[in-house]
């Protein structure tokens, strides 16, 4: 699986890679954790709050530091 | 009674007697220079965190009524000044924070949004914030408060009014207008509303409090050590060039409203006049360097530059303004 952290670097975007990190070892599975900080890409998904998250290249969340928790109800 | 309610409660004059006795008996005068530095800071930092956690939450959980997608839906299908005050006034609703507002420009042109109501929005946004306006009511007073909202507004009304008429549509990145747009955003339960609320709090706080803790500390030193004559002498109301001044010595700075405000508070009790000082924290919070640069990556250079022109002139104007007119105010 690929989880893609949108956001051009902040400290939240930061704090949601590693909260998305520590759900996929958690949840036990095999995840790439990729920081798409390029704007034009982060346009291409349509976010208008970062940072936002991608698994599997759909949004699931957007402008949220989700917890280890949230994230790993969503992979 | 609503004077003693604002004093006690947004002023926190009973934390300030507290602080002041608390100085005191650790063997410092309150009234010599050491003691007064002393009671400034520690009063000042505890009341903003304190006003700080409490407005962030309380602000936050209106916020997460308003998320750009939504704003942008009130939006989609409007012009003329309407729209452009419409974008204004939601400006101040809608969560902000720096790093976002290149996506959120995306956002709103790609979906077909003039220019106009684009930048009244991205003006007013870290303008115009409804927590600074709150922490300006409890340092100064209300009507002060207010008079910056207003001034605020008009800046954003103005200058998304002005960059419209000057037909720039053009000055987009290719990319901008190519990205896709999305529905609106989930709707969110109570439970989900005070979280975010809570992490907004935590953020927020996590933040700023360097820039609180400097900003305090200038302004304690200004305070207490800083004669008011050196003040005078540079940014008086008397002298001409205290506006510009305060204007170039703000656009660069990247500080947030609530460091800038003990040094506003500071300064105004040396004599500066209250426009100068409106003027130098609307430069500090309207335009910085970093959000210049980012700006860039996604507008040619004559709007950025029209964009900076703009903001910098209202800035100008409306200090000059108030300065004529502050002693309504103080």
């Amino acid at each position: 699986m690929i989880i893609k952290i949108l956001g051009s670097g902040c400290r939240k975007c930061v704090a949601l890679a590693e909260n998305a990190k520590a759900a996929a070892a958690a949840a036990g599975k095999e995840a790439e954790i990729v920081k798409v900080t390029d704007l034009a890409e982060i346009a291409g998904y349509g976010v208008m709050s970062t940072p936002g998250l991608v698994v599997d290249e759909e949004v699931v969340s957007t402008g949220r530091v989700l917890t280890p928790d949230e994230i790993a109800r969503l992979i | 009674m609503f004077g003693w309610l604002n004093d006690q409660v947004l002023r926190m004059v009973w934390l300030n007697d507290l602080v002041g006795q608390g100085v005191a008996a650790i063997g410092l005068d309150p009234a010599s220079r050491l003691g007064g530095s002393v009671q400034f800071f520690v009063y000042d930092v505890m009341k903003i965190f304190i006003l700080l956690a409490v407005l962030i939450f309380g602000i936050s959980y209106v916020q997460s009524h308003f998320p750009p997608e939504r704003t942008r839906a009130l939006l989609g299908g409007r012009s003329g000044l309407g729209a452009i005050t419409l974008a204004a006034l939601l400006g101040t609703l809608t969560p902000f924070c720096s790093c976002s507002s290149i996506p959120l420009f995306i956002g709103f042109t790609a979906a077909g949004l003039p220019l106009a109501v684009t930048f009244a929005f991205l003006i007013s946004s870290p303008l115009v914030d409804l927590a600074s306006v709150i922490l300006l009511a409890s340092i100064f007073n209300w009507s002060i408060a207010l008079a910056y909202v207003a001034v605020g507004l008009v800046v954003a009304i103005l200058g998304g009014w002005v960059i419209g008429r000057l037909g720039m549509e053009d000055q987009v990145a290719a990319f901008v207008r190519a990205a896709p747009v999305t529905g609106d955003a989930a709707t969110m339960t109570r439970g989900a509303r005070l979280a975010y609320a809570r992490d907004q709090v935590v953020e927020i706080v996590h933040r700023v409090w360097p820039y609180v803790l400097i900003g305090v500390g200038i302004g304690a030193a200004i305070h207490n050590w800083v004669p008011a004559e050196v003040v005078g002498a540079l940014l008086g109301q008397d002298k001409w060039w205290s506006v510009p001044v305060a204007v170039l010595l703000g656009i660069p700075m990247y500080a947030d409203i609530f460091g800038t405000l003990p040094i506003a508070e500071a300064l105004v009790g040396k004599g500066v006049g209250l426009g100068t000082v409106l003027a130098f924290m609307m430069a500090v919070t309207a335009l910085s360097l970093p959000s210049l640069i980012l700006l860039r990556r996604v507008i040619k250079m004559r709007l950025l530059v029209t964009f900076t022109g703009v903001v910098t002139l209202g800035i100008l104007v409306i200090g000059v303004i108030f300065n004529g007119i502050s002693d309504w105010f103080i």
